[in-house]
Formats: C-alpha cells, sequence, structure tokens
C-alpha cells in the first residue's frame, strides 16, 4: 500500500524509516491496521474452533487432534481477549485516530508523536507476549477474558493458568501502559494542537468520540493496569489482594492473607465496561459521520450529539456493577447500577433516533461505507435493546452468563463495533492508497456478513433463555431445554463459517484494490472534514458538517476547509 | 414462556411475566427500528428515481422535531422507567429481605468441579468447618470437624432436596474458586465467592426434579460442574432427612471416617 500524502520532510529515509520506525501518525496507523488485521484473522479462526467444536465435538482439528475441555476455555479466553483488546480497542481508538484524527482537528502533527510511536510498539510486544500464552507449558489460560481470581490468582486451580496465565497478565499490563499513552497523546493534541479556526463547536463528532473514549481510556486502562500488577503481586510475590484467608485447591488446604476475589471484579468491571464505549463510541461518532455524508444533509442536533456523547462516556464510569449483580454484592447496589444503567440507555436511544431520522431526509446513497453504517445502527439497535432488559437485577438473574448475554453483547460491541471499523475502512481507504475500494465486492461483503452475523448471533438469545450457560463447551446435562437448541447450535455453526468465509472476500478487496482500485482523487466522497482537505495547515471556516444543496459555492457541501488558492506546490495529492 | 424451561419457584411465575413482556416490547421496537431502516432505504431510492435534483433541506417545524425526536425519547424512557420499577419489586422481595424464619435451611458449597449441600440437622446449627480437614475421597469434602457437637447431625449430600412450598434459605459458599449457582427451573442464580458468604431465598412450589449449573467458569470441568434439585412433598422430605440424620448420627458415633454418602432417593 502507498499512501499518496508521505511527508515530505523525510524523502532520504528508506522504506523501514519511513513507514516502520516512524513516527509518522499515518505510517503508524498503517502498523496498527495491520496489526488488527493480524489480531482479528487469529480470533476468527478461533471463533470458528468454538463453533466447529460445540456442534461436532468429536472432529479432530488438523495438526492438533481433538480438543480437551481445557483447550476449549483456552480458545475461549484468546479468543475475547483478542478481539477485545487488540481489535475492539486497538482500531477505533488507535488505528482510526492516528490516521485521520490530526487532520480532522486542523494540524499535521500530534502533541507527542514519539510516545505515539512508543504505544504502537508496546501495543505490538503485548500481541506477542500474549499469543505467546498458546506455546508455554500447559497452554494458554482458561480462566476467560475476566480471569476472576482466584482461578487466575492460583496456578493449581487449572492447566493454563501458570506459565500462560502469566504471559496473559503480562500482554494485559504492556496493553495498558500502550493504551494510556497513545490517549493521553490524543486528548493532549485534540486539547492542543488544533489548526487556526478549530473551536471546539468545530470538531467533527468523530473527534468528541476520540476525546470521550481517550479520556476513558486514561481513567479505565489505569485501574486495569493497578489490577494486572495486583493480581501478578498475588502471584508471585505472596500477596493476597483477591485471594480469601482459606482456599482448598483440589484437596490441600491453604491459608492466606484474606482478600477479597469481589474486588477483582470491581476493578476488572470498572475498566470492563468503560472499555465497551471505548470501543464503540468512535463507531457512533464516524455514523453520524457518515450519514451525513450520504444522504448530503447537516448532521441533526449536533449539540446534542455532542451532549450525548459525553453523557454516555461520564455516566459509563458508574455502570460497571451491572455486571455483577450476581456476585453476591450488596443487593441495594445492583439497584442503584440498574438505575446508572437505565439512564445510560437515554443516550444511547437519542442517539439512534436521530440516526433513524437523518435516514429519511435527502437522498441517501448506497455506497458501501453506507451500507456498513446501516449495519451498524441495525446492530446496535438489536444488541442494544437487550441492555436495558440485562439492567435490571431481577432478570439479570437468570440471563447472566447466559448465551443471552453472549448474544447482547456479540450484536452490540462486536458486530456493531466491526461494521463501524468496515464502514470507516471502505470510507477512508482512498488516505491509504490514493484508490477506492471495489464497491461490487464490497457490496457482495457487507451483505453475505449481515446475513451470517444475524444468524450467528440472534439465535443465541434463544439458547440463553433456555438457560444454556457460557464457556460450556458441549450442552451435555440435564436442562430438559438443551436437547431442543442442537439444531439452533447448528444453525449457529454455519452461519457463522458463512460470516467468517464473508471476510475473505474484504481480504481480497482490501489488497487487490491498492493495485487495481479506481483511482479516488481528490475528496471522493465530496466531504466536509479536514481529512480529506487537499492542503495542508488549513484554516477552519465553519461548522463540520454542511451538506445539502446551496450549502457550498457551487457544491452540494461546504468544506470546512478554507484554503489561500493557488495551493503551495508539492503540497497537492497526486 | 415456552422457551424457558418449566418454572418450579413461586417468584417464578412473576419473573416470567416480566421477562415475558420485557421481550415483547423490545421485541416490537427491534422490528419496528428494522423496519424504518428499510422503509428509509426505499424511499430514498424512489426518491433518487424520480427526481434528478435534490430539494434544498427544508427547515423541520417545531411540531414535526416534538413528534419524530422528543415524543419517542420521551415514550422510551418511560419504557425504561417502567421495566426498572415494576422488575425491582421483585428484586426486593427476593435479595433486600431477610429469609423467611420457618425457612428450609440448606448450605450450598462449590467446589472444582461439584456441589455439596449440607443441611444443619436437629440443632439447627451448622458444625465447624475445618479447610485442613476435607478430604472428599475419605467421605469428608467439606472437612466437617468430628469434634465439633454441631457437626455431627449435619447432613452432607450431593443433591439438594426441597420440601415443595416451603420458603428456603440457601447460604453460598465456595471452598476454591469462584462458581455461579444456577437452577434454571428456579429463575435463581447467584455467584458462589471464596472467603465470602451469599444468601439466596426462594420457594419451590411444583415437585419435580431441576438441573443445577455452574455458570462462572471455575476450571477445565467448569461444564461438568452440575448437579439436581430434587422438590418434593414436605412428608417426603422429612422422612429422607430422618433417615439421613440417623446415618451421620450413627457414623459420627462410629467415630471413623464416614463412607462416601450414600443417596437415599426419596
Amino acid at each position: 500500500m502507498n499512501a499518496p500524502r508521505a511527508q515530505p520532510a523525510a524523502p532520504s529515509r528508506g522504506f523501514l524509516g519511513r513507514r516502520i520506525f516512524t513516527t509518522d501518525h499515518r505510517a503508524l496507523a498503517i502498523l496498527y491496521l495491520l496489526l488488527g488485521l493480524a489480531a482479528v484473522i487469529v480470533g476468527t479462526l478461533l471463533s470458528l474452533v468454538i463453533r466447529i467444536h460445540r456442534v461436532w465435538p468429536t472432529v479432530p482439528f488438523p495438526l492438533y487432534g481433538i480438543l480437551r475441555p481445557e483447550d476449549y476455555l483456552a480458545v475461549v479466553t484468546m479468543h475475547g481477549t483478542l478481539m477485545v483488546f487488540f481489535v475492539l480497542t486497538v482500531v477505533p481508538q488507535s488505528a482510526f485516530p492516528n490516521l485521520v484524527l490530526p487532520a480532522q482537528i486542523g494540524t499535521d502533527r500530534m502533541a507527542f508523536p514519539r510516545l505515539n510511536a512508543a504505544a504502537f510498539w508496546l501495543t505490538l510486544a503485548s500481541f506477542c507476549v500474549l499469543v505467546a500464552a498458546f506455546f508455554v507449558p500447559q497452554g494458554a489460560p482458561i480462566s476467560g477474558w475476566t480471569s476472576y481470581p482466584p482461578l487466575s490468582a492460583i496456578a493449581a486451580t487449572g492447566p493454563g493458568q501458570g506459565a500462560g496465565m502469566d504471559c496473559w497478565l503480562f500482554a494485559i499490563g504492556l496493553f495498558c501502559i500502550a493504551a494510556v499513552a497513545s490517549s493521553a497523546n490524543f486528548l493532549a493534541t485534540i486539547l492542543a494542537r488544533r489548526g487556526p479556526g478549530m473551536s471546539f463547536g468545530r470538531l467533527p463528532l468523530t473527534v468528541w468520540s476520540w476525546l470521550t473514549s481517550s479520556a476513558l481510556t486514561v481513567i479505565a486502562f489505569s485501574t486495569l493496569f493497578a489490577a494486572a500488577a495486583m493480581l501478578f503481586a498475588d502471584r508471585h510475590c505472596g500477596t493476597s489482594f483477591f485471594i480469601p484467608a482459606s482456599e482448598v485447591i483440589s484437596g490441600i488446604a491453604r491459608t492466606g492473607g484474606g482478600g477479597s476475589p469481589l474486588l477483582w471484579l470491581h476493578l476488572f468491571w470498572f475498566f470492563g465496561h468503560p472499555e465497551v464505549y471505548i470501543s464503540i463510541l468512535p463507531g457512533m461518532g464516524l455514523a453520524s459521520a457518515l450519514l451525513a455524508n450520504f444522504t448530503r444533509r447537516p448532521v441533526l442536533g449536533y449539540r446534542v450529539m455532542v451532549v450525548a456523547t459525553l453523557t454516555i462516556g461520564f455516566l459509563g464510569l458508574g455502570v460497571w456493577g451491572h455486571h455483577m449483580f450476581v456476585s453476591g454484592m450488596n443487593p441495594y447496589a445492583g439497584t442503584a447500577f440498574g438505575l446508572t444503567t437505565i439512564a445510560i440507555a437515554v443516550p444511547s436511544s437519542a442517539e439512534v433516533l436521530t440516526w433513524l431520522a437523518m435516514l429519511f431526509r435527502g437522498r441517501m446513497r448506497f455506497t458501501t461505507p453506507m451500507l456498513f453504517t446501516l449495519g451498524f445502527i441495525s446492530f446496535f439497535i438489536a444488541g442494544g435493546l437487550t441492555g436495558p432488559i440485562l439492567a435490571q437485577p431481577a432478570l439479570d438473574a437468570y440471563l447472566h452468563n447466559t448465551f443471552f448475554v453472549v448474544a447482547h453483547f456479540h450484536l452490540v460491541m462486536a458486530m456493531a463495533g466491526v461494521f463501524s471499523l468496515f464502514a470507516g475502512i471502505y470510507y477512508w481507504y482512498p488516505l491509504l492508497t490514493g484508490r477506492l475500494m471495489n464497491e461490487m465486492l464490497g457490496k457482495a461483503h457487507f451483505w453475505v456478513s449481515l446475513i451470517g452475523a444475524y444468524g450467528t448471533f440472534f439465535p443465541m438469545h434463544f439458547a440463553g433463555l433456555a438457560g444454556e450457560p457460557r464457556h460450556y463447551a458441549q450442552l451435555a446435562g440435564p436442562v430438559e431445554s438443551f436437547p431442543s437448541l442442537i439444531p439452533v447450535e447448528r444453525g449457529i455453526t454455519f452461519a457463522a463459517l458463512t460470516l467468517a468465509a464473508a471476510q475473505l472476500i474484504f481480504l481480497f478487496n482490501v489488497f487487490s484494490s491498492a493495485r487495481k482500485g479506481v483511482r479516488a482523487g481528490e475528496n471522493p466522497w465530496r466531504a466536509t472534514t479536514h481529512e480529506w482537505c487537499p492542503g495542508t495547515h488549513p484554516r477552519t471556516r465553519g461548522e463540520p458538517y454542511l451538506y445539502g444543496p446551496n450549502s457550498g459555492d457551487t457544491e452540494d457541501f461546504l468544506p470546512q476547509w478554507e484554503l489561500a488558492p493557488p495551493y503551495p506546490s508539492g503540497l497537492k495529492p497526486e | 414462556m415456552k422457551w424457558l424451561p418449566p418454572n418450579g419457584a413461586l417468584h417464578g411465575i412473576r419473573f416470567d411475566h416480566l421477562l415475558r413482556w420485557n421481550l415483547d416490547a423490545i421485541f416490537w421496537l427491534f422490528v419496528v427500528s428494522q423496519i424504518l431502516i428499510v422503509l428509509a432505504m426505499l424511499l430514498a431510492a424512489r426518491r433518487r428515481r424520480s427526481s434528478p435534483a435534490a430539494r434544498p433541506p427544508q427547515p423541520q417545524s417545531f411540531p414535526a422535531f416534538l413528534l419524530t425526536s422528543v415524543l419517542p425519547l420521551l415514550a422510551i424512557t418511560a419504557l425504561y422507567i417502567a421495566m426498572l420499577v415494576t422488575s425491582h419489586h421483585l428484586w426486593a422481595v427476593s435479595r433486600e429481605q431477610a429469609g423467611a424464619r420457618n425457612a428450609v435451611r440448606v448450605e450450598v458449597t462449590g467446589v472444582q468441579f461439584a456441589w455439596y449441600f449440607r443441611y444443619p440437622g436437629d440443632d439447627r446449627v451448622y458444625g465447624k468447618l475445618v479447610p485442613k480437614l476435607v478430604n472428599a475421597p475419605a467421605g469428608n469434602p467439606l472437612g466437617l470437624d468430628p469434634n465439633d457437637p454441631h457437626s455431627r447431625d449435619d447432613i452432607v449430600s450431593p443433591i439438594l432436596i426441597l420440601p415443595a412450598g416451603r420458603p428456603v434459605d440457601l447460604r453460598l459458599r465456595s471452598q476454591d474458586v469462584i462458581h455461579g449457582f444456577f437452577i434454571p427451573g428456579m429463575r435463581l442464580k447467584q455467584d458462589a465467592i471464596p472467603g465470602m458468604i451469599g444468601h439466596l431465598q426462594f420457594t419451590p412450589e411444583v415437585p419435580g426434579v431441576y438441573p443445577i449449573l455452574c455458570t462462572q467458569v471455575c476450571g477445565l470441568g467448569h461444564g461438568r460442574m452440575q448437579a439436581e434439585l430434587r422438590v418434593v412433598t414436605e412428608s417426603r422430605f422429612r422422612s429422607w432427612l430422618a433417615s439421613r440424620e440417623r446415618m451421620a448420627l450413627a457414623t459420627a458415633a462410629d467415630d471413623e471416617p464416614s463412607p462416601a454418602p450414600v443417596e437415599s432417593r426419596p
């Protein structure tokens, strides 16, 4: 892939200097995207192992054989960790801001370029350490991506809880440092490096999202780092933050200091819930921007959207307890967290209603990024609506840790999240390559993915209502309603295989369009925000989303940028 | 409700009713919103075909704004509040109150990878547990202290047997890692956390057999950590308890390590 706008400052450096060992944020964005791609490929293959094993438990996997129960749990743990951290955080919260954030605020430099580059290398190191967990003695950890102690604190509790768990913790620690570093850089960049004329009231909604999600990242990931350090100390330094006074593991009694496993739950979910918004807020901002562009109408209620984004971010810090309704936490706390969770559903619903209203204006163009935005809204609603059900402690007391919850977060976080990532990649691809992605392949990718995703995750609601718990390799067991679920499970597996196969279309499109795609020219989407500005150092002259007939001088849009023509030579893209 | 396993608990009737109307409400919201998306797509396609030039955007009138944005948001907020308020009553009744006085008291212990149920016996006091004495193969999976007089009549069973129609107070604990105690048929779930004692109150109503599952990943045997709840009539419960009581006292009198608990089927 050749970026059309390499920084002219360093023309003499070689490929490594320009593309790999660089502080150029666009080059870093490509590196982050490739890391996300590697993680999503591994994570998806692991999810297929899960689906195949659930339906055909005796079928041996090539090069491995038949999965043991601990292998299944290790695969589930690694799937969750890879997807949440290295796909749903790395791409929307690291790759995309590196790609367009400085440009969108009218600058060409991050506030802390070296810190920003260091964050990438730490993230890469974290990825390598995490994947190494598969190859250490006893393999990867089995305690799920939430790693509840004492299972995660005492190596004797199961295979993978020794060296594998250490790899996991070490990887999480590195990831936390990287996430805080890169988000601190984004915050400083947004606050201090906005170009001339870029007041807060003119920030694109994506930037408002990154402002919110970066603040959340700094708060949430520092907490997770502390929790991971404490867990590491429990494992290796003889402390007992999370290990209770008396433990009997495999018949062997251990006495210790009297810590509380519940403390980990509080710390972990204080990170874990804001993490959901870190993943999805950039997608929400992007959805508003793309709806405006592809309906050629301004964003409805820009101020309402900004307030909703900030409110979601703020309330997102106060809802973590809804993951703990059945943990034995004080029931009054359950009531309080139910209330805050319902409260956060209100600004989220306001955003959804605004998007729906935006759909009915103008003349929607069905480009691939637009289709993926529509898919994002569809999944956001489908997964979001089960939120108010799970927010009720009394109902969650049945649904907690069943497939109903798996369906909920895979629709609202994974599918809505990934569809917004696809929307962003199809939309911003010309910035990376100077070319457009193939539209026909893009549409095929969209429709097969949409059907595959609903086919995979919608039926899981019914498995969850039947009481089927998470982390069970098979439907073995006495619950009467389970045998009736076997056809459902089989259908889910076929849909998941379809969903994964559709991604091959995307992979092919990404790499073939880089060479053979239609040349994009400048501003192919006729967009208003600065990342499409054909020069550098633009002055911002107005609001971000001025679309519609008569809004521009000759066109149906008025860009945010204002250049003094003629362009300075050498700054125009090819 | 047909998707859920048959309900056997008193509060389950209310639970099923609540879940039902919640699911109905969000299902219709889901359907309506998806129809709106498709409708918008169809309208846009027609508009593109029929008129070549786009009309300039009309500023939205205030009544239209009220009707399309404010009103739906208020309605949805009202729905969310109604959901929370109606179900809070159930939560308050089941979790925010102490157990009934005549409750059947049973202690539930989660162990990798089994559930044990301990009845306090005639003295209504749970005997002392000593972690060092835990020895499941020798028949003492919980580490009952034979020197404690309260532990002599304690009954430890791998099956949870409860009488129909009487409130139950479960005392929830774990020996090693966090387990999730889940009886789908009783609409009941709470984690067993090591180092903490939890309490769960409910009233089983319908006699029958109900599976008990572990719903918090607890190690390689998590998926097979299952047990059974049997709800029986009061008289059968009493006779089962009495026979187990005699057995417990006999083995305690022998002062021998008690044999692995033999299940007498009521």
